[in-house]
């Protein structure tokens, strides 16, 4: 049920995006963010719920490397 | 995504886990992390390390008890057309179940979303089977503050961190860390934890949903017990922000009050169920359809399942008696065989061979 996708927003009509994910593309509501066209975002039963920030996720890898090493 | 599942990055972390020759029980609330955790075998490789992970009230389908159910069917079996999450149709309540309601004539529909039920609105009544958590909530609270026409929610959205309150409250099992779910705190942030890793003195972490990000979850709580710490920490930090989605929680706001509400397999739980506040009582089924929804007695629990215990974390899907006999997902007893993110059907799906 809180399984969410992450996804591209291709183009904005309003309260909702066209939304790629991967190829296969599709409605979501955007009223929940602030988005612009080309951000990606987590999208959960047709709403998208959070601004997925490309530097976080790419921190991710590192913080863990990092982590492990000051342990 | 993929780099999230690197083994390199994972046997280290098991390999640190296991160095701090510790023996915890860490619970976590969410049927996508026990996809996670049994697809990718980490519950045994983390029993090896000293570390046993169990699925507490983390599936909002599960926990919808069985008298909400009755009355999701009641109206299907009244002529009102009802629309919800797949995963709701199969649960058996009082001998029957949605989807047996369906078959009876009853117009009963599957949405991926709520926009998909305002659609159907447009030609008659739909009340939408309002289930899920704080991930999902704020879809239902933007979609009335638009003002939809013949629409009605009937609600049995629930906050997460009361259950987590009762559950530790209530003593009946050892937690001695949580893995809070990544995308109910994607909405709430990390705040509404604080006051129970104060209270009970447990640490939580906000966790992610590939192999690592779990992982990584579990070591963070191990470190946090060696050195003596409770806190909140996040690991998913490329969705979930400190302070949470501040719009989805100013809708969920606007529209939801808090209310006391029983969960399956827990007595009630204070200020747990979000109810529609009396400005939106309009588009309450439970106000449209009082005369038919007002006397409904909730049913007996099927015999033998034992669901409830499965939800409190008290015992894993083998233990129960029912588990993969009578029991399994073609003809599921209860709703944690139903849902696809139930304890019973993730442990069945990938281990029942």
């Amino acid at each position: 049920m809180c399984l969410a996708v992450p996804g591209k927003i291709i183009e904005k009509r309003g309260n909702k995006a066209i939304v790629d994910y991967g190829g296969v593309r599709r409605e979501a509501d955007i009223s929940l963010v602030d988005v612009k066209e080309g951000d990606y975002v987590i999208v959960h039963a047709g709403f998208a719920i959070q601004v997925l920030s490309k530097k976080d996720a790419e921190e991710t890898l590192k913080i863990f490397e990092e982590m492990l090493k000051n342990a | 995504m993929l780099q999230l599942r690197d083994k390199k990055i994972a046997d280290e972390i098991l390999a640190r886990i296991k160095k701090l020759n510790l023996q915890l029980k860490i619970m976590h609330v969410c049927g996508t992390h026990q996809d996670t955790i049994v697809r990718y075998g980490l519950d045994s490789l983390l029993k090896d390390c000293g570390i046993e992970v169990i699925q507490g009230p983390g599936c909002p389908v599960c926990v919808t008890t069985t008298l909400e159910i009755q009355k999701a069917i009641t109206l299907a079996k009244n002529g009102v057309t009802v629309a919800t999450f797949g995963d709701m149709i199969k649960v058996p309540a009082a001998g029957t179940s949605l989807q047996k309601a369906r078959a009876e004539g009853g117009d009963v529909r599957i949405v991926y979303s709520i926009d998909d039920a305002v659609k159907m609105a447009g030609k008659g009544e739909v009340v939408f089977i309002g289930v899920g958590f704080e991930t999902t909530a704020p879809s239902t609270a933007v979609t009335l503050l638009n003002e939809p026409e013949n629409f009605y929610v009937l609600s049995c959205h629930r906050y997460i961190p009361p259950a987590l309150d009762a559950l530790l409250g209530m003593g009946e099992i050892r937690i001695d860390g949580i893995i809070c779910p990544g995308h109910v705190s994607t909405i709430i942030g990390m705040e509404p934890y604080k006051p129970l890793s104060c209270k009970y003195e447990i640490p939580q972490v906000i966790a992610g949903f590939e192999p690592l990000d779990v992982l990584m979850a579990v070591y963070m709580i191990a470190r946090q017990i060696d050195e003596g710490r409770h806190e909140v920490e996040n690991e998913y930090i490329r969705v979930v922000r400190p302070e949470g989605n501040e719009k989805a929680k100013e809708a969920l706001k606007e529209v939801f009050d808090p209310a006391d509400a029983e969960w399956r397999g827990f007595p009630i739980i204070k200020k747990s169920k979000m109810a529609l506040k009396k400005e939106f009582e309009e588009y309450d089924a439970e106000k449209r359809y009082e005369d038919l929804l007002e006397n409904i007695e909730m049913a007996e629990e099927a015999k033998g399942c034992r669901c409830g215990e499965v939800l409190r974390g008290l015992i894993y899907p083998q233990q129960c008696p029912l588990f993969g006999k009578i029991c399994n997902p073609s003809n599921p007893v209860g709703p944690c065989m139903v849902s696809i993110e139930g304890a019973c059907n993730i442990e069945y799906r990938y281990k029942n061979d």
